[in-house]
């Protein structure tokens, strides 16, 4: 799950970078980008959950 | 002039690692007061010493040596490649360049060490010494310069308006470089090091643990404040051009959002709980200062109290979040008053702040790509170079020096020896 966790932030930020390297207007760049961010915050709440279910099983 | 006045500014930003290690051991157990006061100061002394041996080099500065790749028909600077180990390039004062490139090694030397004490406040109580002194070293030699290249020495995020035709990534302060890295840092330590034996019940349920001296705390607000307004001037001069009287600003700015922060969240606790939680007020001013550094020098008096507030409110509910819902054991705040503050701060500077070239549209868009490279490249960089660190050495404190405290366990006595301790301390729940 943590490792998914960090392909989904690093997919998220290249997702942004493609949206500015692939759309010159910025009508276009807007909603890719925030999709981008979009995915970097599924990838954080991964990442999050993964560590909280690790806590437990340690308990 | 204008270098002199940056000079001084600089001179000011240790007190700002003062107050932040005055913050962290008063929200912390006394157990580990001096732990806590160690800590900080071998955080810096460490970053200090990396920073300026290794760091520098691939920090970079705007126009100095720089690694890129090509690639979609654009150069992307990502990492400086000066020399290592410098050998004093700031002897000839007539040379302005020459004085620059010592200036930013000073400034940046300082900002790395303030960025390596932020995450022992998320490690307090259970975080060992030596690790936290190689992942210190690991944060200002390579981590915080990464960055810092990318945003302040013409790196790809500050070149996004050269390159894209939106406008370059902004950060005055240092909100992003240095706040939301050591903000990042404190959360991969929260993850890793786990919550205090006795925190979360079963159930998952949190007990308050307060902080041992609120006096502390409430002192290291304002040691901090001197410091911040040091940080946001230095930098502002130094990469943004301000001259003398936008500095003045930039000190009217930094006090009304640390001002507005701190009310903020007086409000918020007094509306939900009844009374004013102090330790979350102070947090809020710590927000308030984080989240207004990224804008200081480009934004009006009322734009800083919104951004004040916007941060001191975000902060109230951050901290209950993250210990309710997300059981996430961060004793002095950190991941909320740093990283979250801090990505408040850099959108609020695409939102309020006052360019001379650009759009508003183009600017937040700059924004929000410097928020996702923190988010998508830095926080699962920093987080695997911490897992790595921890299988290495160990993070967390064996079981007894969970119970004994961290001065005890790793220091040999206690910051407060004369203090009468009591027995149900060390009777564990």
């Amino acid at each position: 799950m943590r490792l998914i966790g960090c392909l989904l932030l690093l997919s998220g930020f290249f997702l942004v970078l493609s949206a500015l390297v692939m759309f010159p207007a910025p009508l276009m760049r807007f909603p890719f980008v925030g999709a981008g961010l979009g995915v970097e915050v599924i990838g954080v709440g991964l990442l999050t959950r993964a560590n909280t279910l690790m806590q437990k099983e340690q308990k | 002039m204008n270098l002199l006045l940056c000079l001084l500014c600089i001179m000011l930003i240790p007190l700002a690692a003062a107050g932040l290690a005055l913050i962290h051991q008063g929200l912390g157990r006394s157990r580990s007061a001096a732990h806590a006061m160690l800590g900080a100061l071998c955080a810096l002394g460490i970053a200090a010493i990396v920073f300026a041996m290794i760091g520098f080099s691939w920090a970079g500065f705007a126009g100095g040596a720089a690694h890129s790749f090509a690639a979609g028909s654009v150069r992307w600077d990502w990492l400086g490649a000066g020399q290592f180990f410098p050998n004093g390039f700031g002897a000839d004062a007539m040379d302005v360049a020459s004085y620059r490139k010592s200036l930013t090694l000073c400034l940046e030397m300082f900002a790395a060490g303030l960025a390596a004490t932020i995450p022992l406040s998320g490690g307090s109580d259970r975080w060992r010494l030596a690790p936290a002194c190689i992942a210190s070293a690991m944060l200002a030699g390579f981590l915080f310069p990464l960055f810092a290249h990318w945003v302040w020495a013409a790196g790809w995020l500050a070149q996004l308006g050269a390159n894209f035709g939106i406008s370059g990534f902004v950060d005055a302060g240092g909100a992003g470089v240095v706040q939301v890295v050591g903000g990042l840092m404190a959360v991969s330590v929260v993850w890793i090091s786990g919550p205090r034996r006795g925190k979360f019940a079963a159930d998952g349920m949190p007990a308050a643990i307060p902080g041992h001296n609120i006096v502390q705390v409430l002192f290291g607000c304002i040691l901090a404040l001197v410091g911040w307004i040091g940080l946001d001037s230095a930098s502002s001069i130094l990469f943004y051009g301000a001259g003398p009287e936008k500095v003045v600003w930039i000190v009217i700015n930094a006090m009304l959002s640390a001002s507005a922060g701190c009310l903020a969240a007086l409000v918020v606790t007094r509306a939900r709980y009844k009374k004013p939680d102090a330790s979350i007020s102070a947090n809020g001013w710590i927000a308030g200062l984080v989240a207004g550094s990224a804008a200081c020098a480009f934004v009006t008096p009322v734009a800083a109290v919104d951004t004040g507030i916007v941060a001191g409110v975000l902060v109230t509910y951050m901290i209950e979040i993250a210990e309710l819902r997300l059981q996430a054991d961060d004793p002095g705040g950190a991941v909320s008053v740093h990283a979250g503050a801090g990505l408040w701060g850099l959108i609020a500077v695409g939102l309020f702040g006052h360019f001379a070239d650009g759009t508003r549209a183009g600017h937040l868009l700059a924004q929000f790509v410097g928020v996702a490279a923190l988010l998508g490249f830095m926080l699962p960089l920093i987080y695997c170079a911490n897992l790595l660190l921890n299988r290495v050495m160990p993070y967390r404190v064996d079981n007894d020096g969970d119970w004994q405290g961290m001065d005890v366990r790793e220091l040999g006595a206690g910051a407060y020896p004369e203090f009468v301790v009591h027995a149900d301390e060390f009777v564990p729940r």
